[in-house]
This record gives structure tokens, sequence and C-alpha cells, in this order.
């Protein structure tokens, strides 16, 4: 279990004239074994935060500090088995040609693991999947079983922080149920620290206990979990949507 | 134009099937419904013919084998039609709003242009009176500076305001029947109560009939009079969108547990547990 400390952090992308800051000057802590919450709407930055943390964009200003440790100190192999993350969209992010096999080898052969067989099975049933499973391709499986290799993808190297781009939002919800119960509950048995950027409040209130409101880049507001129901949020921004989502979700 | 009382459409038994390699495959099954002046939703998971009834309403499938006791639009049934007929209902008397305004736009014509288009093709008028009718229009979906939003290119949009354009442009001439598939699934929750809520008084207003098509039911409770719930190609259950609380079928009442709720418990989510006997065609019940 490790914490995350993200301060001062800011990036710019585009060049000359159209440079952009997507975040000018952003901070936060996720304490150790906790899963934080990132919502806002479609530009505020939120998925642009978790790949500065994963180092997918590599060229941002402040610090990142995992478990106290520096993100920039920690070697790739020792970054790698210490954060990985899970993506939006399960048809886009496995590789169609590659089988179950070949996308779960790859980080062991990477990182030299030994057991790579029972590696592989032990993290195929904690995503729930049968361990014939292996030798299907994507399009052998359906939008939720790919988000299951997504996450087992993620677990096989036993990270200790998850961090989770919009991981339902392309499925049903009928299947949202299912990811959202195995993640909870890898939370329970594993210790992880989750950061869950998501735009439905309804999710974070489920998996997160603390979220933080972005808009512009920017963190207007982090709130607690109770405050979705005591109403307690004060920036007129995190106000408005909170109050949209649950007039959104109040009929029911 | 017929008296504002009777059915807008009037489908019963449709079947739709794909060809595939080795044949046929039933997409949609026996679906059997009417539509006055309302809002009806269909819900349902992806793969359970949603879209398909609405495309199949819209004769929008070529490939694809329709059949129908009847499928009759305004009393005029809709099979029957040459698809040169077709051409002067589809986008005149029905329209379909699609899901993502970055796809749906034709990227490389002006969105006014494309607004306008519509009226040009099924009224005799200048091009000037369907610029003036688009300008309006625009308007009407509270597109705030239509002069200026009417030169730019699709890339030049927000999603929210792109859809608000598809709904301009469906809307222009007048319809009678819009399928609405998945209209605001792109959107953000604020952009999305705006966008619907400029859908339903435009439709409210105009007595247009309204499907639509959407897996979302919280979306589907809050803003149709009626919502049938589909499963495999199948209608299984059909309710006012007030009762959804006393659904009976046992997949409706999977998909209301299977959604988390602001403020609801942190048990675990029940999961659907399908059973094949949600499959067999419902011929007898109905």
């Amino acid at each position: 279990m490790k914490s995350v400390a993200v301060t001062n952090l800011s990036i710019a992308l585009g060049m000359g004239a159209n440079v952009a800051n997507i975040l000018p000057d952003l901070s936060f802590e996720v304490e150790k074994g906790e899963c934080f919450g990132l919502i806002g709407e479609s530009g505020s930055g939120k998925s642009t935060v978790l790949r500065c943390i994963s180092l997918l964009l590599q060229h941002w200003r402040g610090d990142i500090a995992i478990g106290g440790t520096s993100l920039r100190d920690l070697s790739v192999i020792d970054r790698c088995r210490t954060v990985q993350m899970v993506f939006q969209d399960p048809y886009g992010s496995l590789h169609p040609r590659h089988s179950v096999r070949t996308v779960l080898q790859e980080p062991l052969k990477i990182h030299k693991l030994d057991r790579r067989q029972e590696r592989m099975e032990q993290a195929l049933e904690e995503v729930g999947l049968p361990i014939s499973f292996l030798d299907r391709f994507p399009h052998q499986l359906s939008g939720g079983q790919r988000q299951r290799v997504a996450i087992a993808r993620a677990l096989i190297l036993e990270p200790d922080i998850l961090l989770l781009d919009e991981p339902t939002s392309a499925l049903d919800v009928s299947v949202q149920a299912e990811i959202l119960n195995l993640l909870s509950d890898l939370r329970r048995r594993r210790g992880f620290t989750y950061i869950l950027v998501s735009h439905d409040l309804a999710v974070v209130d489920y998996m997160c206990d603390r979220f933080a409101v972005m808009q512009a880049g920017d963190i207007v507001e982090v709130l607690d979990r109770s405050a979705l129901v005591n109403d307690s949020a004060t920036h007129p921004y995190a106000r408005e949507l909170i109050s949209a989502s649950v007039a959104y979700d109040r009929a029911s | 134009m017929i008296a504002p009382t009777g059915p807008i459409l009037n489908v019963k038994k449709l079947n739709v099937s794909y060809r595939t390699e080795t044949g046929y495959t039933d997409a949609v099954r026996n679906v059997s419904f009417t539509l006055g002046r309302e809002k009806l939703g269909i819900v349902g998971e992806s793969g359970s013919g949603k879209s398909t009834v609405g495309r199949a309403l819209m004769r929008l499938l070529p490939s694809a084998r329709i059949t129908a006791e009847r499928m009759d639009f305004e009393g005029t049934p809709l099979l029957a039609l040459k698809e040169k007929q077709m051409l002067d209902i589809r986008g005149r008397r029905m329209s379909m709003i699609l899901q993502d305004p970055k796809f749906s736009l034709n990227p490389i014509r002006r969105v006014g242009d494309q607004v306008a288009e519509s009226y040009l093709i099924h009224f005799k008028c200048s091009k000037a009176e369907a610029r003036a009718k688009a300008m309006s229009m625009l308007e009407a979906v509270q597109i705030r500076d239509p002069e200026r939003v009417y030169n730019l290119y699709p890339h030049e949009v927000s999603g929210g305001m792109g859809q608000r354009i598809m709904i301009a442009m469906m809307l222009l001439t007048d319809p009678d029947l819009v399928i609405a598939d998945e209209p605001t699934s792109a959107l953000d929750v604020t952009v999305r109560l705006q966008v619907l809520n400029i859908l339903d008084t435009l439709v409210s207003e105009r007595g247009i009939g309204l499907i639509m098509i959407s897996h979302d039911l919280n979306l589907v409770r809050n803003f149709c009079d009626r919502v049938l719930i589909m499963y495999a190609g199948q209608v299984v259950e059909s309710l006012k969108a007030s009762e959804l609380g006393k659904a009976q079928h046992p997949y409706t009442l999977g998909l209301l547990a299977a959604q988390p709720r602001i403020g609801g418990s942190r048990a675990p989510l029940s999961v659907l547990d399908r059973q094949a006997a949600w499959e067999t065609p419902l011929e007898a019940v109905q």
C-alpha cells in the first residue's frame, strides 16, 4: 500500500501560439488504501492527471510522490511495478491480434518474473474469468470480459496503485455492476490505492471515499463522499455538477 | 397531416434479420407497439436490437431482411413503399438523431449549410429562405449566436452544441416522428440535461412523436412517457415510465438493481442472472 502526493503539477500541450495550459497548477493527496475520485466535464483535465502520474505524459512540472519517493526517481521497472493503469475503452486498449496469454505474458517477461503460467492463471481467476480464456483473442470476448482482461493485465505485476480512467463508461449498466463489484472486492482483498476518473457521480459515490471536482484543469473542491448526500459542497461549479447529477438520479 | 388522435406509428410483429455467412440471424423478433404524440423510450443493453428497431423504421438497413405484419406510419405501410417514396418521408416526416455529432455531421461542410440542406431538399424555396429558416431553428435550440455558429465547421463546435445542431437539423422540416438513438450518451451530465430540456420543449410544443433509444434507465424514466424494455431482440416488458418501479420482468428488475445510486448503499451491486428463458419467443404471452 502506498500513498500518492501530487504537488504543483502543471503541464502545457501544443506548440508556439497554440500552447494550452491543460493543468495550470494542481495539488492533491491520496492516502494509502484510499479510493480517490476525479470528476468534471470532458476537457477538464481528469485523464491528463492520470497520464501524468503514469508518465504517459512526461514533460510536466511539479512533483508526484508515491509512498514518499518522487516518481521521477523510480526506475521504469520499479515504477511499472508500483503504478498500473486501466483505460476507458476495452475495445481499444487490447491489441486485436494478441491473445490473452500474450497480453498477460508481456509484463511478466519484461519484469523477468517466475511462475508465469501460475501467475497468469491466478490473475484470470482474480478477475473471474476461466483459465481457458488464455487462448482467446479480444474479438472472442464481450466488452465486460475485455475490461476484465485489461484489469488482469494491470494486476499481474501486483502494483500498489491502480489508475482507473473511466473503467466502466463504455459498458452497459449490467456489465458495469460486475466490474464495479470486482474493483471494490479487489481493493478490499488486496488493499490497492485507486485513483478513479469518472463523469458518473453515482459510480464515484459507490467506489470512492473522497473525490475532487475539476474544472478547466484545476481542482475547485475536494469533497468527502458524504457531501453528496449532505449537500455540503461550497464551490458553485461543484454544486452545479452535483445538483445536475442528483436531479438526473433523483427519480430512481 | 392526419387527425392528431390517430397513432403515428403502428408496428405489429416486426422481425429484422441480418445476413451472415451461414444464413440469417434474427436481431429483432416480434416487436409490436403503437406510438401516439408521446415520448416512447426503448431500453436495453448493447446487442438487444433497440437501434435496429429504429433503423428498420427508417428503412436504413439495406442488407437486412425486414418483415412485419404491420408497419404503418400515419396510415402508410412503410414496407410497401419504393425507395423513391421513402426519400420523401425520410428526413421530412420522420427523422433520426444519431448518437455522436462528431461522426454524424459532415466534417467538410459548414454546420449551418447542413441544417439548411434538409429544408432545401424537401421544400420549394430559395437558398436565402432556407438559410433564414435554419438560423431561426438554431436559435430555437438555444444557440446564442446563430450567425457565427452557422459558418462554423463541425470540428469547431463542442459536443453539446453539435448535438443541438443535429436536433435543429432534424426538427427543421417539422417531422411527425423523431427517432433519437442515444442522443446524449456522448455528452456530460450538465450538458446532457440542457440538451434533453431543449428536445423536450420542442417535441411537446410541436406535438411530435418521439422514440428515444437508450441504455440509460434514469434518462428514460425522467424523460419519456412510456418505456419498452428489450432483451435479445424482443420486447420483454412495456410500462409507463412513472411505473418503472413496479416492473415485473426479472430482466428489468435486474437492470434497475444493477445501477449504483448517489447516496445508495455500498453493498455489492446485484448482477444480472441471465436466464435462457428470457430469450424464448414470447408469442404465447402476447
